[in-house]
């Protein structure tokens, strides 16, 4: 029993690990960077290569060709900015809650928050007539209390994940009926209005929502670094947890204000756009193996995935602009089928 | 590392809600010795586990590590002296044995003290004592029960703890792995100086491995000392409600318990 060669044998399984996890990383920043370019390369208006590095150093050269930095600068740029930090965003949260809870299906676009969100969206635009960014900030409204109601509903003697998971798909039937009962009290025109919130769009990407986003997100990264060494502890359960010293009921409710945050934000930027939030934590993981928990790389899948079908969205079908909801409602929806045939063959869902 | 830290517990209440479980319970663990904890289905071995670990906060009365109200203590520092492994931990998704061992490491690291080397020296040194190092690179689901069991005390260990508190370790595990782990135990306690307290279900496996044993029976101990002085026919008629011989152990000189059951009579046993 050479303790020596054990701990040479530690150290290694780590590395590679780390490796791993650092190849992973690099890739998807590849990835990202190559769907990125191309966000800013495709459109009905022709712009060659070397027009758009152009267009992007002119804040700095002052050359300027306004046509060309108009579709550039202030069309393509942003678009493609928001998608990558509204999808990091929306992965963040979904890999946050599906940690906590240990559950695939504890999005927050499948257990209520979304849902939510898009019941303050509706509300706004059917009752109160709004429209625009005050839309946003009711939507972040209706995520935060949704959040809240289900965290108190769920507390008895401290919260279990079981129970969360539960009260947040009733949340989420009982928002869905109070949607409809919306619907059926609007005006024609309202509710195009409201369904083209809640599908989720970049279609109406405008600088600000992506500097607020990226505010925000500078603020909750940090607090969900902070926050994450104890959810290593907290994956092997509760007792666990509390066994290993970990605050465990001041971890879990500050890791879901984040993730809260992460999704509110996120939603009142781009609308509910759907299943970003649930398959972007599975799929980096699945790349991973095991190594590592896997948060930068789901930001960078959410953020790839957002981007991807948003390009899909604009250029898939001809003369049609479809919104990015539609594109990812329909992946997400076959991965959500694999995933359920997955689990089923290995007999458990988490 | 010696086994200088006390536990214990005085005038302990436990209850979960309104229903009492543990009730005015007093109890000294032996510094150095494997303590098991005996009981019925329910009779509240496993709360008191939990109350011990301060996982469970009393209603009244108090535990006590080195004379000092555990639930009142810096939970992490609790977790560098009394390590715990409860029923039925959860092994995520296709983690490593190697990154299951390390998370006990978690006491021992902070915001500016993270992984070092003493950390690699911690785990290897749980899984040579668990006789699992061979496993090290393994996803933890591909493991058998017997194995798994003992990465999860391996976990446990590289906390690195003097007093260490298992609930029901042997449970879905064969015989031959049960035997295992109560083997493992043992060398910790023997070789190690651990102070070890486990809550366990199979009475025989108890009194052979046990150095103190603890009988209860709903929320009280009934009798508690070395199995031999404490293990009786009518200490087991009471706490279990059967009717049994106790013989002698022929392999460890421990007592034995051979229930009778409807379909027997102690005569046909003579």
């Amino acid at each position: 029993m050479s303790a020596k060669a054990d701990t040479s044998r530690i150290s290694a399984v780590r590395h590679a690990a780390a490796t791993r996890g650092r190849n992973v990383l690099l890739g998807l920043a590849l990835a990202l960077l190559a769907a990125f370019a191309l966000a800013l390369y495709l459109g009905d208006y022709p712009v060659p290569v070397s027009g758009i590095v152009r267009s992007l150093l002119s804040p700095l050269s002052g050359l300027a060709d306004r046509s060309v930095d108009f579709i550039v600068l202030q069309v393509r740029l942003p678009r493609a900015i928001l998608a990558v930090l509204s999808g990091a965003s929306f992965a963040l949260a979904g890999i946050i809650f599906q940690t906590l809870l240990r559950n695939p299906l504890a999005s927050p676009d499948i257990f209520g928050i979304a849902h939510g969100a898009s019941a303050a969206a509706v509300f706004c635009i059917i009752i109160l007539g709004w429209s625009g960014i005050a839309v946003s900030f009711g939507a972040f409204g209706g995520a935060v209390l949704t959040a809240l109601a289900i965290y108190f509903l769920s507390w008895r003697d401290g919260v279990t994940t079981f129970r969360v998971v539960l009260i947040g798909i009733g949340m989420a039937a009982m928002l869905a009926a109070l949607i409809s009962y919306l619907f059926t009290r609007a005006r024609l025109n309202e509710v195009q209005q409201a369904m083209a919130w809640l599908v989720g769009s970049l279609n109406a990407a405008r600088p600000g929502d992506s500097i607020v986003l990226a505010g925000a997100m500078l603020v909750l990264i940090p607090l969900m670094v902070g926050l994450v060494r104890a959810l290593d502890t907290m994956e092997l359960g509760d007792d666990s947890a509390r066994a290993l010293g970990a605050p465990v009921e001041l971890t879990r409710l500050g890791l879901m204000l984040v993730a809260v945050g992460f999704a509110a934000f996120a939603t009142a930027a781009v609308g509910p756009v759907g299943f970003v939030a649930f398959v972007s934590g599975p799929l980096a993981r699945s790349l991973l193996k095991g190594a590592g928990r896997g948060f930068a790389q789901a930001a960078l899948v959410g953020a790839l995935v957002m981007l991807v079908s948003d390009l899909l969205a604009q250029h898939l079908l001809p003369a049609v602009q479809l919104p990015v909801g539609v594109v990812t409602g329909a992946c997400g929806a076959l991965f959500l089928l694999w995933l359920l045939m997955a689990s089923g063959r290995s007999g458990r869902v988490n | 590392m010696s086994a200088n830290h006390q536990l214990l517990a005085a005038g302990l209440d436990l209850a979960y809600g309104e229903r009492q479980i543990v009730s005015a319970l007093d109890l000294t663990l032996p510094p150095g010795k494997l303590t098991v904890i005996v009981g019925a289905n329910a009779c509240g071995k496993s709360t008191l586990l939990r109350g011990l670990a301060r996982l469970r906060p009393p209603t009244r009365g108090a535990v006590y590590l080195d004379g000092k109200p555990i639930h009142q203590m810096p939970t992490r520092q609790v977790a560098t002296i009394l390590g715990v492994l409860p029923q039925s931990p959860i092994a995520p998704d296709a983690i490593s044995v190697t990154d299951l061992v390390g998370r006990g490491r978690y006491p021992h690291q902070g915001w500016f003290r993270r992984w070092t080397p003493e950390d690699d020296i911690a785990v290897a040194e749980a899984l040579a004592a668990t006789d699992t190092a061979e496993l090290a690179d393994r996803p933890v689901d591909e493991l058998s029960g017997g194995q798994r069991q003992r990465v999860w005390i391996a976990m446990a260990l590289a906390q690195q703890t003097d007093l260490l508190l298992l609930d029901e370790p042997t449970t879905f595990l064969d015989i031959n792995h049960q035997v295992e782990v109560l083997d493992l135990l043992t060398d910790l306690v023997r070789h190690r100086g651990r102070t070890v307290v486990v809550v366990l279900h199979d009475l025989n496996l108890a009194c052979r491995y046990a150095d103190h044993i603890v009988a209860m029976k709903a929320g009280r101990i009934v009798a508690e000392g070395r199995p031999v002085d404490v293990v009786t026919e009518p200490v087991v008629k009471d706490v279990f409600g059967m009717t049994s011989r106790v013989v002698v152990d022929p392999v460890s000189n421990t007592p034995m318990i051979v229930p009778i059951g409807r379909h027997h009579s102690i005569n046909a046993v003579v």
